[in-house]
């Protein structure tokens, strides 16, 4: 090996790894730490069959949805960032491009139905999931969450926290049309 | 009221106090202490999805409760520990699990860091060889440069230093 080679060499690897140990850095520092990505993309959505919250008589189960393309927006009347993406769900649900059902997750039915009476109803229909069961079916573990089902009933799209704009415009909406198809 | 009356009342009082107290805490619905060490042992292998730096055993989030409750509820139903694994994984992924397993998209975690170790010692090695090669052929004794320390140690400066020195001092002057 020559001079200048060995030189060359001795600058060039730990520039390298150096280049690769801050893309890595860089890649890590963007990311959310609390977004957990969901086992459950591309995978059948778990069955559920659930009282209505505008309708204690009827139930509302995956089954009745088959063939449509929906979401399940897992909501709660204790949520403060539930308030935040609820003008972008009323907003969607005035478009009709898909229904939004609502999983009402570990809250009392007085206090959910007041607070959609108080801020808005985009909810085709809301199901009571009072003890969480189906929530941990989902891998709820951090409300609101919003999962996009597709005509066979497979989940996917999930969204962690809450709805906004980029994540509707960019991924949600173009699947769903892709979905519809 | 009569002394039979009295101890009525009071043996009264402590059941609907022990009443109360149980009543307040439900007996787990597992009294073996054998399950309780098995349900424990499993809670602190699982991480609380919500404070993710906790495991479900130390968290008190709300989620955590209701896993443990659920984590519970398979054991008495005779699920066995990698049934419950498992299940929990099928929902939360293998982040719920504080010991990753091992498989494709874990291998750079699990052997990376021997990589790296070995990695390591190879350049470390190398860098032994050649500096031994290079004190190996390098001259041990430089006769100019013992001159020098020793007229460095007798406080004898070298012939050329004065002009140095001399240009040195005038410079900063000549700048004012």
């Amino acid at each position: 090996m020559t001079g200048s080679s060995t030189k060359l060499l001795r600058w060039s690897i730990p520039l390298a790894v150096f280049v690769v140990l801050l893309a890595f850095l860089w890649v890590g520092l963007g990311r959310d730490p609390r977004e957990v990505p969901s086992p459950l993309i591309g995978k059948p959505a778990p069955a559920f069959q659930l009282v209505q919250l505008h309708d204690p008589g009827k139930t509302l189960a995956t089954s009745d949805l088959k063939g449509k393309v929906w979401l399940l927006n897992v909501w709660a009347s204790w949520c403060v960032s539930c308030r935040v993406e609820h003008p972008l769900l009323l907003q969607l649900a005035r478009t009709n491009v898909v229904p939004v059902y609502g999983l009402d997750y570990k809250d009392k039915a007085d206090d959910a139905l007041a607070w959609l009476a108080q801020h808005g109803n985009p909810y085709t229909a809301s199901i009571v999931d009072s003890d969480g069961k189906v929530g941990i079916d989902y891998g709820v573990y951090g409300v609101p969450e919003t999962f996009l089902i597709d005509k066979a009933g497979v989940v996917r799209y999930k969204q962690i926290g809450p709805l906004t704009v980029e994540a509707l415009q960019q991924k949600i909406l173009p699947l769903v049309r892709q979905l519809q198809q | 009221m009569t002394p039979r009356g009295r101890i009525g009342a009071w043996l009264a009082m402590i059941a609907i106090v022990a009443g109360g107290a149980l009543a307040a805490d439900p007996p787990p619905a597992a009294p073996s202490p054998a399950l309780e060490a098995r349900l424990k042992n499993l809670e602190t292998e699982l991480r609380c999805l919500v404070c993710q730096n906790q495991t479900l055993a130390d968290s008190n989030a709300d989620l955590a409760g209701d896993l443990r409750r659920e984590v519970r509820e398979l054991a008495l139903a005779g699920r066995n520990d990698a049934e419950i694994r498992d299940y929990l994984v099928a929902r939360y992924g293998d982040f719920v699990l504080y010991d990753p397993p091992l498989k494709r998209t874990t291998w750079l975690l699990w052997f990376g860091p021997f990589v790296l170790l070995v990695g390591g010692g190879i350049v470390w090695w190398q860098v032994l060889q050649r500096r031994q090669r290079a004190s190996a052929s390098a001259p041990t004794h430089d006769a100019a440069a013992e001159a020098r320390a020793r007229a460095l140690l007798e406080d004898e400066p070298p012939a050329s230093s004065p002009a140095r020195d001399a240009t040195a001092r005038t410079a900063p002057r000549r700048k004012r």
